[in-house]
């Protein structure tokens, strides 16, 4: 997209000032809009291929329907727990906890990336339990934190805690990016350290800020659910476990659908904020 | 000429005192500047040049007091700089605009940390961006303008907190050729109708003559202050960098000071 973007946009500057576009131009943009078109139809094709293909094989004997579930099935099952009103509970509950853990890792995690940044010898301390920490795979800490926290708690740590090193590592790397002259130029006119984060360092580092978002809405969700599974009375997490439980494999499936919907959600949101963003401060996202 | 105070100086806008300053690396010691000595009247337009590595942007940033030196002392009108002060700007090589702030917002950065009246400060920063060319771009962000506009940007920006000292740290080198002809000379007219004591580091020799009243070469490291050339012409009125560079004594001087720079030892000694 952004290749051709910046190829059109230097033949589209002229075709804005004479009414009428030459031939070749006008062939050119029903290509670039056939190509789109193209990609739209395929994305759409292979979500419809796999929907018509998990009804089929088991209704043909492919695969055994009680492992598989149908869609149609994912879809009655969805329809029921909308009626009962569970559904809302659940993916509240879910979409809650993921919201608390992304804001919680990315606010701990600015805390400390702006510690770091400050006092480079405490960074240089704490580094290698930084990285280790970072690799340790949280979701072992899931009982810990279900016997110190309770059921409720323990999901929120979890959810803050898969995101919150990883946040802290990226956020750190895009500060000790920031161009030393800058950091200089706010020193010349004597500002302060809370100046040169205000000033400096909080907006020079948007778009960095935008992509640990996105490491953190998936990141976050795993923690979640992670959670759920382990205490949890309520949530998506908890629906997969319990349907699980009782070989109620609709149950998992719509479960698990209502997650790929949320995590595509989030997504997008955050994706709306980055061309909100681009818009607002010029293409220096 | 070497190391003396030029003459007629009776209380110079800038004094540098016997300054030296090491650097300590894990690897070794090392001498940045040695021994300097330079003294920069009110008005005066000096340039400093010299081998790369010879110290010479160091110096700058020991004059803005972003550096401490380790021997000596440097003072403005008889007061040691500690810290950075705002009657010294200070221009580096890249314009070092912020890409997320608009023309305007660049231009107000300083009088935000200084916490100077922002009603003014906008004013004098609409008059100096009109002044220089800008007014289309007032609210535009650094990325939609041409290398030299934005030099123009940070020109401004530097001077609107009203410096006494201009401190220029290569502020042509990252700008193509006639730019950066075009650009030193607007800005050699400004600084001098504004009367500014101006401090440029720059290795490009032919800029130095036609822009500075005196030029200051440097040798290789240790950083030391070999020679000074005053920089006077036979017209009456001042030429400008671009009408210099058109006169005999232009190339006298320019011959003088490569001699005294010895390039070519070095070259050979490269190869």
């Amino acid at each position: 997209m952004t290749t051709q973007d910046s190829i059109a946009a230097p033949v589209a500057a002229p075709a804005t000032e004479t009414p009428a576009a030459s031939p070749e131009y006008q062939r050119y943009l029903a290509g670039l809009k056939r190509e789109r078109l193209l990609v739209r139809a395929w994305q759409l094709a292979i979500i419809i291929g796999f929907l018509i293909l998990w009804q089929i094989a088991p209704n043909q004997g492919f695969v055994n329907p009680m492992l598989t579930s149908y869609p149609s099935q994912v879809l009655s099952t969805l329809i029921e727990l909308v009626k009962n009103g569970s559904l809302f509970v659940h993916t509240w509950a879910t979409l809650f906890s993921t919201i608390i853990g992304f804001a919680g890792s990315m606010i701990i995690g600015l805390i400390l990336a702006l510690s770091f940044w400050s006092f480079p010898n405490v960074y240089r301390v704490l580094d290698p339990y930084m990285v280790v920490l970072n690799a340790l795979p949280k979701i072992a800490l899931v009982p810990i934190f279900y016997i110190w926290l309770g059921d409720k708690s323990s999901i929120y740590a979890m959810a803050i805690i898969v995101g919150v090193f990883i946040t802290t590592l990226m956020l750190y790397t895009g500060f000790r990016a920031i161009d030393p002259d800058k950091v200089r130029l706010v020193r010349l006119y004597g500002g302060t350290r809370a100046d040169l984060i205000r000033k400096v360092l909080l907006p020079g580092t948007v778009p960095m800020m935008i992509s640990t978002l996105k490491v953190n809405v998936g990141l976050s969700l795993v923690g979640v659910v992670v959670g759920e599974f382990q205490s949890a009375k309520s949530g998506l997490g908890y629906l997969i476990i319990f349907g699980s439980q009782v070989f109620q494999m609709n149950l998992v499936m719509t479960a698990i659908v209502v997650l790929a919907i949320i995590s595509a959600g989030l997504f997008a949101a955050i994706q709306l904020l980055e061309s909100w963003l681009y818009r607002t401060r010029g293409g220096n996202v | 000429m070497t190391g003396s105070p030029s003459a007629g100086i009776v209380r110079p806008e800038l004094a540098v005192r016997n300054v030296g300053l090491k650097y300590m690396t894990p690897e070794r010691e090392l001498v940045a500047l040695s021994d300097i000595n330079l003294d920069v009247a009110a008005g005066e337009f000096v340039a400093l040049v010299g081998p790369s590595g010879c110290g010479k942007s160091t110096l700058l940033t020991l004059m803005a007091g972003l550096v401490a030196p380790s021997k000596g002392k440097i003072a403005i009108r008889g007061t040691d700089i500690t810290a950075p002060s705002h009657r010294v700007g200070f221009m580096f090589q890249k314009d070092t605009l912020f890409e997320w702030r608009t023309v305007l917002q660049n231009v107000l950065i300083g009088a935000e940390l200084l916490h100077l009246d922002r009603a003014a400060a906008q004013r004098r920063a609409e008059e100096l961006l009109i002044g220089y060319g800008l007014e289309e771009f007032l609210h535009s962000l650094p990325h939609q303008l041409s290398g030299g506009m934005r030099q123009r940007v940070a020109l401004a920006r530097t001077l609107l907190p009203k410096p006494d000292i201009l401190l220029l740290d290569e502020p042509f080198s990252a700008l193509d050729y006639q730019t950066r002809l075009a650009l030193s000379d607007e800005m050699a007219g400004i600084l001098r109708s504004e009367g500014k004591t101006v401090i440029l580091v720059t290795h490009d020799i032919g800029e130095a003559v036609s822009m500075a009243d005196r030029v200051v070469v440097m040798s290789r490291r240790p950083g030391r202050i070999k020679s000074q050339f005053n920089i006077r012409f036979a017209s009456a009125a001042r030429p400008t960098p671009l009408q210099a560079r058109a006169l005999p004594e232009f190339n006298d001087y320019f011959r003088k000071i490569w001699d005294d720079l010895d390039m070519q030892s070095q070259t050979q000694a490269l190869q």
